[in-house]
């Protein structure tokens, strides 16, 4: 549904967020976690940790050769009689797969759940252009009927209640709907079915791309999946080219660390592997496949050293998860379809700092989102980079942050390097603070410590350690040390 | 041979916890170690570095770098983040084979936070404190997963007298501190601050403990913006107790 956004204030996103919106993300992604926990114990942490670093090492592998393997998977699926497409950015994308659509007068196109069709705003391209467009993953159909998009990577809808979709569905579909998710998952499968089954193009994202055989496989819990890439008479699938993985044997660890990263099963439901259109008569399904590869700012991502490590991402959503800032503003705060740690390291990176200068300082750099990585991604040094890059600027990109900012930051620095400024500092404080303190504690603030006063009061500056020291080492023997058992 | 420590205090323990630092000196002295304080010093450039400002980082790094690297001995700290700071992000400030690189990756290897020191080099985990009240503990981020101190601060809590530990739920989840974090996003740091003092609440503790001085203020200042009665101390505070609550 998204638009590809211009500006993002993710404060202002904060203050917008509904008061029912953390409990709601909480109470999903505690079961997630939980879920996760449990096939991570029964795997076996040793054995877990040993087979995140070969995720690690595969992707890494993957994307320091990125050239090799995407050549090899472009002929692979040439080869299958596929057609392969190029998209530098996201225009050129929305291009292609409207140049496809406008071939074959499509008037239908049914989505199965990708994010790189939310990143390149497909559905508003394709609507434009008049086409239909229908998200058919129940949670991303949901979000559709709301006019929204994805507030989770891995499931999008998941903090709305069986009572909010009952009533959109009564609303938008005209039907009388139960607050109950049988019943609900019903009705969307019969309203589904219908447009499958007229549908002219099937769209797909892809969770990885094989470069040996050039297959493009989808990790899904739904059947939906499955129609989108087999009922209609033409697929096309785009995937980012970060996704490509060297062969089917890099392509099983992969496949163990994301499903139990992500939904905490062994595999999801569906693991598709779609390797090109019919070969012969008896084989069935779409008789067209398209693949577009997606750059879209990736090439310059694998440029910085620093931030190349952003692309080993597998989109399992864990670290939205166990995000404490995501836990408690949800996907939309984020201003960009893929949210949390890993939206952030994309939506900074694809977006620049003049759009998303805000994102890589909407964390408190926990590093939770370290630890359960499936593939290891350095996240926080990542994170650390790209706040360099918005105040510093760095090779790829000019600084963004505001002047008076960076003259604050110098004057700031300056008074804590010098000794006696320091020093003065922390007596002045002492004395400028007087009348504002009851008890230790400051309960109100000038800006920018107004923005700490509004939550919780400000401990009063007590600094007296260095007159200390001097004291009783002055009383008690040589300065500067202090005697053994005093 | 007495174990010699270089006290590197840090800000926000000097501007706010004095007494932790006081505690700290003589603790250690009682244990027999050699306490040094550099004079020089003041702050180590973390909230420049975190905030992407790393030219300044750079200058206030190279200062410190100059106070540190005349002393012999350990560097100690009362702080998870501050030492998470000098162990691992001073060497990326400098280009390997300077001189800085060289004092950094020096003074990396012996800057050690409190409990880390206490128990690996002091080897002491029984200081002979008595604090009869019951406590929970909550893992300051950066000594948590920065320094990869989990198991000391709770093991030197379990061997004071009368101490009574109750698991903390989340104890490992961020307390919404975050340095400029929790003025850049107030409303969020806000939220992640309420959820941790209904976390600390719902355990019946007297006394909520963690290990680095910013998580401190938040909770301290949560607290009492809550109306709870329940003490936010740093572990230094307990390992210094005679059985009474300061």
């Amino acid at each position: 549904m998204s638009q590809v956004p211009t500006m993002i204030d993710f404060r202002r996103n904060t203050q917008q967020v509904p008061s029912r919106m953390p409990l709601a993300v909480q109470k999903a992604t505690s079961k997630f976690l939980g879920n996760r926990a449990a096939v991570v114990d029964a795997f076996g942490n040793e054995q877990w940790q040993v087979l995140r670093q070969a995720g690690h090492d595969i992707r890494l592998h993957a994307i320091t050769h990125i050239e090799h393997y995407l050549e090899m998977a472009e002929h692979a699926v040439t080869r299958a009689g596929g057609h392969v497409h190029w998209a530098r950015d996201a225009a050129e994308a929305r291009r292609i797969l409207l140049d496809i659509a406008s071939r074959h007068r499509v008037k239908l196109a049914v989505k199965g759940k990708s994010m790189a069709t939310e990143e390149i705003g497909l559905n508003p391209a394709l609507e434009e252009a008049g086409i239909r467009v229908l998200e058919t993953d129940l949670g991303e159909y949901i979000v559709q009927l709301k006019g929204v998009g994805p507030a989770h990577i891995v499931v999008p809808a998941f903090h709305l209640s069986k009572e909010e979709i009952a009533n959109l569905f009564h609303e938008k579909l005209g039907v009388d709907a139960p607050a109950e998710a049988e019943k609900l998952t019903q009705i969307a499968r019969m309203k589904l079915r219908e447009e499958f089954l007229s549908a002219d193009l099937g769209i797909s994202g892809g969770n990885f791309l094989v470069a040996d055989t050039g297959t493009v496989v989808t990790v899904t819990n739904e059947g939906n999946g499955r129609m989108c890439t087999t009922v209609p008479p033409v697929h096309v699938a785009v995937v980012g080219i970060d996704k490509v993985v060297p062969d089917w044997e890099s392509l099983t660890v992969l496949l163990k660390l994301l499903a139990r990263s992500a939904t905490g099963q062994k595999l999801s439901c569906y693991t598709q592997f779609i390797s090109g259109p019919p070969r012969s008569p008896a084989e069935t399904g779409p008789a067209e496949m398209h693949l577009i590869l997606l750059d879209n700012g990736r090439s310059r991502i694998l440029k910085t050293p620093e931030c190349r490590e952003t692309l080993l991402c597998i989109r399992c959503g864990a670290c939205l998860n166990i995000c404490p800032v995501y836990n408690h503003v949800g996907g939309y705060a984020y201003g960009y379809p893929i949210s949390g740690p890993t939206g952030v390291l994309f939506a900074s990176q694809i977006l620049g700092p003049t759009v998303a200068g805000a994102l890589p300082f909407a964390s408190t750099l926990c590093g939770a989102c370290n630890e359960i990585c499936p593939v290891k991604i350095p996240i926080t040094r990542i994170l650390l980079h790209l706040r360099r890059r918005v105040v510093e600027g760095d090779e790829s990109e000019q600084a963004a942050a505001p002047v008076y900012l960076r003259v604050g930051a110098w004057a700031g620095a300056a008074a804590l390097g010098s000794t006696g400024l320091y020093r003065m500092g922390s007596e002045l404080l002492k004395r400028l603070q007087a009348p504002f303190v009851r008890g230790g504690w400051m309960a109100r603030l000038p800006a920018p410590l107004n923005r700490w006063t509004m939550s919780r009061p400000f401990p009063a500056f007590a600094a007296d350690f260095r007159r200390w020291w001097r004291s009783r080492t002055t009383a008690g023997g040589k300065r500067g040390t202090s005697e053994p058992g005093a | 041979m007495a174990i010699k420590a270089q006290l590197f205090i840090t800000c926000l323990a000097e501007q706010f916890f004095p007494n932790v630092l006081k505690g700290m000196v003589s603790l250690l002295e009682r244990l027999g170690v050699q306490v040094e304080f550099p004079e020089e010093q003041t702050c180590c450039g973390q909230p420049f570095f975190n905030s992407g400002y790393h030219s300044q980082a750079r200058d206030l790094a190279v200062k410190w770098l100059k106070v540190f690297g005349r002393t012999d001995g350990f560097i100690v700290s009362p702080s998870g983040s501050c030492v998470d700071t000098v162990q691992h992000h001073f060497p990326e400030l400098f280009l390997p084979g300077s001189a800085e690189h060289r004092l950094a990756v020096d003074a990396a290897a012996r800057t050690y936070e409190f409990s880390q020191f206490l128990v690996h080099q002091v080897k002491a985990t029984d200081v002979g404190a008595r604090f009869p009240h019951k406590v929970t503990y909550h893992a300051s981020c950066h000594l948590l997963r920065g320094l990869g101190v989990r198991e000391e601060p709770k093991a030197l809590l379990q061997a004071v007298r009368g101490l009574e530990l109750i698991p903390l739920p989340g104890e490992e989840t961020c307390c919404g501190f975050g340095g400029t974090f929790s003025v850049i996003y107030p409303e969020v740091s806000k939220a992640m601050m309420e959820a941790k003092i209904r976390a600390i609440d719902s355990t019946g503790a007297d006394v909520v403990v963690a290990g680095d001085a910013g998580c401190i203020m938040n909770i301290a200042g949560g607290l009492r913006q809550a109306g709870s009665s329940v003490r936010a101390m740093h572990l230094i505070d307990i390992l210094t107790a005679g059985g009474e609550m300061s």
